[in-house]
């Protein structure tokens, strides 16, 4: 059977997996729809959690991105993970004490405040249609690819897949297909690792192979890799070319906007207990680290045989897959210096004379794992398997923020803010009408992506970092914390980040440059610095203001406490 | 199972647990294991990165702190986790024995 072949049915049956538990799954009540009933086993949440986390990003892009930066690349790595650590201790078990169903909930409760309410609302609904857009755009781009059908017809089946499930059956359908699609997606990721990396090291286990022996050489992988490396004239794969404070600041802001960003809290409500929520914490990192632990080992082993297999060939004897990546235009190649060989070098490269020589060969980081099977010469069916893959990361991540978005909408907005005496049934229907409308949106975002979506993630995660991370944390921690303190911080937070990242990213992206950064700080991880300015100001603020009423007081002594 | 081993452990001498110890506790747990999050992480991971890197981690071919960076702190997070989910579930069982107030706060809502 051909590629195309293995790719319609894999990627037929693993839909088929999910429109079934999706209607097996349905939702009856706003509390089935927001949080699943609260019924959910700490293990399938957990789950359920890796895969809404999990997004096309990790699974596409994050090797490749990895393979391309090196030592550099352990930001995503540090940053993706160790979120969770701040999420489980810090915040997990005490929203889920508090036990309503959103992010706006507690803070509009905690501060006893209508417009914090709001703020935190709009927040939540910008960073899940950041992110989203994202998401469908790599849903058309795996159809495109593999499936042969144009972009747009791409998006619009992944987006009738997730109305089904999403609209359907809420929180509910979502997590019980976010359990199918994370095995979907771990598999996928892991089949094609493991061959690699016994083709590689002859050690099957990725993240052990990766610190091995290389077959070809009898040398040690890295030590290898780091030669190409120095010969080919690109920084060493092991030591990265950011300074350490940038790598500092960057991981610090992806960890503190892992931990604030709603999708991923949310999930946490779905629990039963408090119990629950710290131990689901635990199985979620468990199953987010199978594939994160084995993501740079993949990156190494592509990187090498990306380099051994490219550089300085003949561009008439380049591989088939080569060709077939070529037409995609995700791998270019063009004869300098008419030699007909392929230099692919990095910016320190010379000659024998001391001259520089001018790169040949570019490479899209998302080829790593789409063209990884090929490059391997992996069978079809891997190669399918990655598609089926993709599109379960992607449709996953997707369902999880069109929640938020829709349940920002129905329960934050309307029920909580404009229209509090709306009828059970009546904010079922909204909900599910937000969720739809919610879908089109998302499915034209990846239809027409605007052109800065790129740079909006580290948008999304600064805010969340300068925004949530802190206002919840203060929420749990401070007694004092009142809501002058917190809209403040908030705003400052929030200005802080979003000006620095505009003024780079947007505005003046050719200033955009280690030389011209605070302290060289990226706009990346600039979060960190807007999540400081956030805790200052709202201290200040505070230490003037008078403390929250007795009826807040007692609501931090509760969910302090971890009765069911 | 951990019912059975808590007093093993903890003793009979054990001060009842209260509400305000039960916070101050938790809050030991957690800045300890925070301490050790960052010391992975963003200490061998990062600060002293370049200093760890002269030695490998023993039988591999890993500099030690290229490692840390992208394969021991992901492993000693999900650890750190589990150990606070442990903890915290043995200290929320003598809660429950200990004290009434859990009782009262249930009472309530």
């Amino acid at each position: 059977m051909t590629v195309q072949h293995w790719t319609f049915l894999l990627v037929g049956l693993s839909f088929s997996l999910y429109i079934w538990v999706a209607i097996a799954s349905r939702a009856a009540s706003t509390k089935e729809f927001y949080v699943a009933g609260g019924h959910v086993s700490p293990l399938a949440n957990g789950m359920a959690t890796a895969a809404d986390w999990m997004s096309a990003a990790s699974f596409l892009s994050m090797p490749g991105i990895i393979a391309a930066a090196g030592y550099d690349g352990s930001v995503f790595l540090m940053g993706w993970t160790g979120g969770y650590v701040l999420l489980a201790l810090l915040l997990a078990p005490y929203l889920r004490k508090f036990g309503k169903f959103t992010v706006p909930d507690f803070v509009g409760d905690r501060y006893d405040s209508q417009s914090a309410r709001i703020v935190a609302v709009v927040c939540a609904i910008f960073v899940s249609f950041t992110y989203v857009a994202g998401q469908m755009r790599g849903v058309g781009i795996v159809f495109s690819r593999f499936l042969e059908v144009p972009i747009d017809v791409g998006v619009l089946i992944g987006m009738a897949i997730v109305f089904i499930y999403a609209v359907l059956g809420g929180m509910k359908g979502i997590t019980y297909t976010q359990v199918a699609q994370y095995c979907v997606l771990i598999f996928a990721f892991m089949v094609p690792a493991i061959f690699i990396s016994i083709m590689v090291t002859g050690n099957p286990i990725p993240q052990l192979g990766f610190g091995g022996v290389d077959i070809a050489s009898g040398a040690p992988l890295l030590e290898r890799l780091d030669g190409l490396h120095a010969q080919l004239g690109f920084d060493a794969y092991t030591s990265g070319a950011k300074s350490t404070l940038d790598v500092f600041c960057i991981t610090a802001a992806l960890m503190l906007g892992t931990a604030g960003l709603p999708h991923v809290i949310v999930r946490f409500y779905t629990v039963p207990t408090v119990r629950g929520a710290r131990i689901s914490a635990g199985w979620a990192l468990l199953f987010i680290a199978v594939l994160y632990t084995a993501a740079p080992a993949v990156a190494v082993f592509a990187r090498t045989n990306l380099i051994t297999s490219l550089s300085e060939r003949p561009y008439a004897e380049a591989p088939d897959w080569f060709r077939t990546w070529e037409s995609t235009q995700l791998i270019a190649f063009e004869d300098h210096n008419g030699d007909g060989l392929m230099q692919y070098v990095g910016p320190h490269a010379t000659d024998a004379d001391g001259a520089p020589v001018i790169n040949e060969l570019t490479i899209d980081n998302d080829i790593i794992v789409l063209a990884n099977p090929e490059i391997a010469g992996l069978p079809n069916w891997v190669i399918a398997l990655v598609a089926a893959g993709g599109l379960a990361a992607a449709l996953s991540t997707a369902a999880g923020l069109l929640l938020v978005v829709s349940t920002a909408v129905s329960h934050d907005l309307l029920k909580r803010a404009l229209k509090p005496d709306i009828s059970e049934r009546g904010e079922l229907i909204a909900a599910r009408v937000a969720a739809a409308v919610a879908i089109g949106i998302a499915g034209y975002l990846g239809i027409n992506p605007p052109g800065f979506v790129a740079q909006v993630v580290a948008f999304a995660f600064g805010l969340a970092a300068s925004s949530f991370f802190p206002v919840i944390l203060l929420g749990i921690f401070s007694r004092r914390m009142n809501r002058a303190g917190a809209i403040v911080g908030m705003v400052t937070g929030i200005t802080f980040t979003a000006s620095y990242i505009v003024w780079f990213k947007l505005l003046h992206p050719e200033l955009n440059a280690a030389d011209n950064w605070w302290f060289g700080i990226s706009p990346e991880g600039i979060g960190v610095i807007g999540m400081v300015i956030n805790f200052v100001s709202a201290s200040i603020v505070c230490a003037f203001t008078k403390a929250p009423p007795a009826h807040v007081q007692k609501l931090i002594d509760d969910i302090r406490l971890p009765s069911q | 199972m951990l019912d059975d081993l808590a007093p093993l452990h903890l003793g009979h001498a054990m001060p009842r647990l209260d509400n305000r110890t039960y916070w101050r506790t938790n809050i030991r747990y957690v800045l300890t294991l925070l301490a050790l999050w960052f010391l992975c992480s963003f200490g061998c991971g990062v600060l002293a990165k370049d200093w760890l890197d002269q030695f490998t981690l023993p039988g591999t071919g890993f500099p030690l702190g290229f490692w840390f960076a992208q394969q021991g702190s992901i492993y000693i997070f999900v650890v750190l986790i589990w150990v606070y989910a442990l903890l915290m579930s043995r200290l929320d069982a003598r809660l429950a024995r200990d004290g009434v107030d859990v009782d009262e706060g249930d009472a309530q809502r």
